[in-house]
């Protein structure tokens, strides 16, 4: 059913785990469809320096959190805006198509927390 | 590495004795059964000793016997021919909340058709309360279908209560019983069934063979329209090494039903305590004590069914579950929801279905495995996380009980 690349990354999840004072946090997903991702990141000077996920949902879930939390760390934040969840899956070598919806949000989640940080730090 | 089969809900393997009982009938014996010559009247000769064993097993008589093409073909050749044949009768169907789709996707076909559905629900547990169904019944009900053992939660329903009443009101009842066939004894004498279908290959026969027993005096239409095969009611040439293998292992499977239940219901039990204690935040879903002996399913909170699913197969153990990521369709199963569960539980679902040739050391096996990938999955799920946060105000596992008296 999955990739070999999509089975490492769910055997060997890369940034999981909760960070401790991130500079934004974002969340997508819901209960009726099973996936929920949260992602963690530090900002400093304009760049990703670091990002965890937390991930309750399947393989493709699982996978799809860790692979964005590589294609990130260490991009700026436009680059990381960037970043889509096609990007994600494609980087993965493919995900089967019913998994292509529910269960690849990490970029969104992503997007999230980058608008979690701006809000944060926005000048008032 | 090992492997451990606990999918037998899905499907079990068939048995050494069903495969020697069916090679002739692929070589020497491959005559048609409708030929006069000597090769058709060999073949003729397996599916008449094929039928009356059968027959035998269920305590019914041959002719009562329609061979089909597995489960699902049984349940639409009930519920249609029931409905077609009775239609100046009236068109009301009752069936129930957890049936599988076989069932469920043709009575709600047979809705949009112009038929009225009505469907019952179940307790937390997945049983019909009898007394809703003598409630639902009316003047124009024709039939009533509802499953002797569910296929995901193995709850076994009150079959002979339910068939006694419809005897009493007069409407046919059938009932699928591919889960129950030697698993739980029914003897076919004693309970006013109409109807029930079983599959081969969920008692250690092949795929692809089943059977509809027709209760003589059953009115009912045809789904398909050719030879004069099956007394016209399964036109086609039959499938001899199939229905060969479905009579042996439905022979086998009903010798010693209770002594093989209990062996299997010790391995269940030992696996469904050592799961509710070693592993936190744990419930069991289906009936404590009507169940089939060879089904355990769980919801482990927190974690996502389909995760567990990928571990347990990384290790050699072969499970399933009833999570919407699981489905194909995306969504959670009905089955699960009909108990009234919430979705989060429902992902968390597992399901291991035991067999024959399982073991103690498996049980274990599993469960070690199982442990390990809980707390990894756990590790990476913010669901736990808050969860762990606040322990005793969200206490999700382990308190839902039953409300049907039985
Ligand atoms: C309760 C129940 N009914 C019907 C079926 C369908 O049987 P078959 O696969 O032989 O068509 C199954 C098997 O999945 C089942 O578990
Ligand atoms: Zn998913």
């Amino acid at each position: 059913m999955y990739n070999e690349k999509v089975m490492d990354h769910f055997q060997n999840p890369r940034n999981a785990g909760e960070m401790l004072n991130p500079s934004g946090v974002g969340e997508v997903g819901n209960m009726k469809c099973g996936d929920i991702m949260k992602i963690f990141i530090k900002v400093e000077e304009g760049r990703i320096q670091d990002i965890n996920f937390l991930t309750f949902g399947c393989g493709a879930a699982i996978a799809s959190s860790s692979m964005l939390t590589e294609l990130v760390k260490g991009k700026t934040l436009e680059e990381a805006l960037n970043i889509t969840n096609m990007d994600v899956a494609e980087k993965l070598g493919g995900l089967p198509d019913a998994k292509l919806h529910c269960s690849n949000l990490a970029a969104d989640a992503l997007h999230k927390a980058i608008e979690n940080y701006q809000a944060n730090n926005s000048p008032v | 590495m090992k492997r451990i089969y606990l999918d037998h809900g899905a499907t079990t393997p068939p048995h050494a004795d069903v495969i020697e009982a069916m090679l002739p009938y692929f070589r020497q014996y491959f005559g048609n059964p409708s030929s006069v010559h000597s090769f058709g009247r060999e073949a003729r000769r397996a599916l008449d000793e094929s039928r009356e064993k059968t027959a035998l097993a269920l305590g019914v008589k041959p002719e009562e016997i329609i061979f089909t093409s597995g489960g699902t073909e049984a349940n639409n050749l009930a519920i249609q021919g029931v409905v077609e044949a009775l239609a100046a009768r009236g068109r009301h169907v009752i069936t129930s909340a957890v049936e599988h789709h076989a069932v469920l996707d043709t009575v709600k076909i047979m809705a949009d058709k112009g038929c009225s559905l009505t469907v019952l629900p179940v307790d937390r547990c997945g049983i019909v309360d009898p007394d809703d169904l003598r409630k639902a019944i009316r003047d124009d009900t024709v039939l009533v279908t509802i499953m002797t053992a569910n296929n995901e939660i193995g709850t076994v329903q009150p079959v002979e209560e339910l068939a006694r009443t419809c005897r009493d009101k007069g409407v046919p009842f059938h009932t699928d019983a591919v889960q129950a066939i030697g698993s739980i004894p029914l003897d076919l004498r004693g309970v006013p069934i109409d109807l029930l279908s079983l599959s081969a290959h969920k008692f250690y026969g092949p795929k692809g063979i089943g059977a509809l027993f027709v209760r003589k005096g059953t009115k009912l239409g045809k789904l398909m329209f050719g030879g004069g095969q099956e007394r016209k009611m399964r036109p086609g040439t039959e499938n001899i090494p199939a229905i060969v293998g479905l009579a042996k292992a439905i022979e086998m499977a009903t010798k010693d039903i209770p002594g093989k239940s209990a062996a299997i219901t010790v391995l269940r039990d030992r696996l469904i305590e050592k799961l509710l204690n070693e592993i936190d935040a744990v419930q069991l879903n289906g009936h404590p004590v009507h169940r089939l002996p060879g089904n355990v399913n769980i919801s482990v909170n927190f974690v996502e069914g389909e995760g567990l699913l990928l571990d347990l197969d990384l290790n050699g153990i072969a499970a399933s579950s009833g999570s919407a990521c699981t489905s194909g369709s995306l969504e959670a199963s009905h089955v699960l929801m009909a108990c009234g569960m919430d979705h989060q539980t429902a992902h968390g679902s597992l399901r291991l279905t035991l067999g024959h040739g399982n073991t103690l050391e498996e049980v274990d096996y599993t469960v070690a495995t199982l442990k390990n990938s809980v707390d990894r999955l756990r590790g990476m799920s913010s669901l736990y996380k808050n969860y762990r946060r606040q322990v005793d105000k969200n206490h999700a596992g382990g308190e839902k009980t039953c409300t049907t008296k039985r």
